[in-house]
């Protein structure tokens, strides 16, 4: 049975009744799993009819993304100026037709380590809310991803939207692969800066079996620089920034990179991404 | 595990299709060239990766592969069969002919519908938009030489811009 409900309170009420449906967004993820016999759907909930999950809006500095707003929509235009960061690691997925179907729910929903939009998530400590039989709860993104491929959605819960607060400085992401186009990241990276609170956050992505925030770097940094301001970072500080990050991260070696490059590249990236934040 | 069956209806090409008793996990690919008879895109990879089944989804160029057919009740699908009419051709079709953009000539259904698609949306693409457009369509014949060259073509003939 194929469901497609207008609306989240609908959505919700079939898994009720019927526990089995596998939810679907863009189906980048879900049908390769389908078509390669990994995945085979007795019923299917189609998030694509509810309107509201398919936008996105902005009040008092919160901007709330709806979990099913194709990637292709954050890439340029407001939402593109409002979360910059969000914007580079959508204009890293796939192709643009992959971008076209993609979507913030199906990155949670997998909880892949190298899922591009999920450091942005971690940088911005994002919040995640969720639709449950009895009503909503929000979670903390750090708290939602528990390991490769998985998190903390129970069954019968959808995500509904994440909500981010709007840059207020420098923002960038920045991801390693084999190429441009089409490429599944060998290690990633998203720095946030705050000259508000005086902070720098740091998430790295496909160094670990979740996405890593770099808590002890984030702290040196902001014991060694005033980050009031961008003009304090100078490059040894971004050298030295770098290494600690490399430090944090808790690579693995697979059959797309080892150990040893990941650890190199996220150092690289990151010390990269302080750079490119004291330049801008 | 029991496989269940559904019959539902899609709109291809502005006609209503009844596709019936089908296994709901099908993908619109699937469901285009086996059930309705329209072989235009073509099935490669299966994993998003080609782009040889582009096909237009409420105006937007996505995977087929990625599609689930019966999840597609309500959209308005476009294949490269409703791109020129079946006797003379598009002016993108008639580039890549002039071109020598076609090979073998099995990524080109995919890449027909991707440059129309971009050329709607930006009827004068700067030659990294072209390449940004086209990064998820793979040509395993041309090195992408003469499709850019038939993009070109493509462009200024629309726009009236001599090369
Ligand atoms: C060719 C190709 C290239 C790719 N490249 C990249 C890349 O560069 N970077 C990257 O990060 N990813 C990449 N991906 C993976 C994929 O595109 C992303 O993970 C995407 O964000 C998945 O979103 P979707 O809407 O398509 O999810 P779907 O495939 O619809 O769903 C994925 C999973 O999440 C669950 N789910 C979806 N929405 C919800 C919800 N609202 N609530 C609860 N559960 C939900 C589904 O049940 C399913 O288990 C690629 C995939 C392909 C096929
Ligand atoms: S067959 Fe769909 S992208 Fe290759
Ligand atoms: S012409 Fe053969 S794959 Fe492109």
């Amino acid at each position: 049975m194929i469901y497609s409900p207008k609306s989240i309170s609908n959505a919700v009420q079939i898994l009720q009744d019927d526990p089995d449906a596998q939810i679907l967004s863009g189906g980048t993820d879900f049908m390769v799993e389908v078509n390669f016999g990994h995945r085979a759907p007795t019923s299917v909930l189609s998030l694509r009819a509810i309107k509201e999950l398919c936008t996105w809006s902005q009040q008092d500095g919160v901007i709330r993304i709806g979990s099913a707003l194709p990637y292709a929509q954050m890439e340029t235009g407001p939402l593109a100026k409002l979360l910059p960061a969000l914007a580079q690691a959508a204009r890293t997925v796939g192709s643009p037709q992959i971008r076209a179907a993609g979507t913030l729910g199906g990155n949670l929903g997998t909880s892949s380590p190298a899922g591009d939009s999920l450091p942005v998530l971690y940088a911005l400590d994002a919040t995640i809310i969720i639709a449950t039989a009895t009503g909503e709860r929000r979670m903390a993104v750090k708290d939602f991803m528990v390991g490769p491929k998985r998190n903390a959605l129970s069954k019968g819960e959808i995500i509904t939207a994440v909500e981010l607060p709007a840059s207020t400085g420098y923002q960038g992401y920045s991801k390693v692969g084999v190429r441009n186009a089409m490429v599944i990241s060998i290690a990633s990276a998203c720095l946030v800066h705050n000259p508000i609170d005086r902070s720098v956050r740091l998430a790295m992505g496909t160094v670990g079996p979740t996405i890593i925030r770099a808590s002890a770097a984030e702290k040196w940094l902001g014991e060694e620089c005033d980050l009031a301001s961008a003009s304090s970072i100078t490059p040894a500080i971004c050298a030295e920034f770098g290494r600690r990050c490399g430090d944090e991260s808790q690579p693995i070696t697979d059959h797309r990179s080892t150990a040893e490059y990941r650890r190199h590249a996220v150092s690289v990236i990151t010390s990269r991404l302080l750079e490119r934040c004291a330049a801008s | 595990m029991s496989l269940e069956n559904q019959s539902y209806t899609l709109r291809v090409n502005n006609k209503s299709l009844d596709v019936q008793d089908a296994w709901i996990g099908e993908s619109l690919l699937y469901v285009l060239r086996e059930r309705l008879g329209m072989p235009g895109a073509k099935g490669a990879c299966e994993q998003g990766e080609c782009g040889s089944c582009t096909v237009l989804l409420d105006g937007e160029a996505v995977c087929s592969c990625l599609v689930l057919a019966a999840a597609a009740t309500d959209a308005d699908i476009r294949t490269v069969e409703s791109i020129g009419d079946g006797q003379t051709l598009s002016d993108v079709q008639q580039a890549f002919v002039e071109s020598g953009a076609v090979q073998c000539g099995f990524c080109t259904p995919g890449l027909i519908v991707a440059v129309e698609n971009l050329l709607t949306h930006n009827p004068r693409p700067t030659e990294m938009q072209v390449k940004e457009a086209l990064s998820g369509n793979i040509c395993r014949c041309t090195g992408y030489g003469r499709i850019f060259d038939a993009v070109s073509v493509a462009v200024a003939r629309r726009t009236g811009v001599s090369q």
